[in-house]
């Protein structure tokens, strides 16, 4: 399977997840990773991630393969974990396979930014102090994820 | 159940409303998200205030990103949210 999706409570092995990219095909020449982790600071101590299942799936198989297309990929992978996360624990696992760097990482990139204003996925923080936040959408999140609109393919 | 749509909330709306779905009667012919909206808020004043608390309210009509003008008909499931934060 070219195209890897899951939406889990359970971490993710990152070494794991670039063998799977790296074995899928000789043609594969470079794999592009990002890897997001719950950020700590000014008392943030853990966050609980939710989601609408049925639809966080179809849209993250969506997404893949629409960089599958767009990019010409070997390989796509999408990971997303949900429930109570603490400070560094990791969130989303995004990799991308090609045949050369330049379209690895321009997938690598427009996977995640897609992926954070575009899937249904919501973050609440917890603080030491008690509080809970449930995090607002950032402007600049969703120009990014609107950028790749007017950007060409590798 | 014939002329019912399931009507879901998620995060902070969910939260705020204390209730995470909602089963509601629409005419057979079928209603537009704005109506729908508007139906569900004169019901319940909870649910208004959770709605008008959320400036950039998202709404999903069948699992697909829908815009307030689209027709939802019995059997659909219509979600209201507030913008993503994944990632």
């Amino acid at each position: 399977m070219s195209v890897h999706v899951t939406v889990q409570a359970a971490p993710f092995d990152v070494g794991v997840e670039a063998d799977r990219l790296s074995t899928l095909s000789p043609l594969t020449g470079g794999i592009g990773l990002f890897v997001g982790q719950v950020r700590g600071g000014q008392g943030l101590r853990a966050m609980t991630l939710e989601h609408y299942p049925g639809m966080t799936e179809a849209i993250l198989h969506a997404l893949a393969e629409e960089a599958m297309a767009r990019f010409g990929l070997t390989g796509c992978t999408i990971l997303h974990r949900v429930g109570r996360l603490e400070v560094g624990a990791g969130i989303v696992f995004v990799g991308a396979g090609a045949a050369h760097r330049g379209a690895a990482l321009m997938a690598t990139s427009f996977l995640i930014d897609r992926l954070k204003t575009g899937a249904p996925f919501w973050k609440r923080e917890e603080y030491d102090d008690g509080r809970a936040i449930w995090v607002d959408a950032r402007e600049t999140d969703e120009e990014a994820a609107r950028a790749w609109m007017n950007k060409p393919a590798a | 159940m014939a002329d019912r749509v399931t009507v879901l909330f998620f995060a902070a709306l969910r939260e705020q409303i204390g209730q995470e779905s909602l089963s509601v009667i629409i005419p057979a012919s079928g209603v537009s998200v704005v109506a729908l909206r508007t139906q569900i808020e004169r019901a319940d004043p909870v649910i208004a205030q959770a709605l008008a608390d959320q400036p950039k309210l998202r709404v999903a009509v069948n699992r697909t990103l829908s815009t307030f003008e689209q027709l939802v008909i019995p059997g659909d499931e219509v979600a209201f949210f507030p913008p993503m934060t994944g990632g």
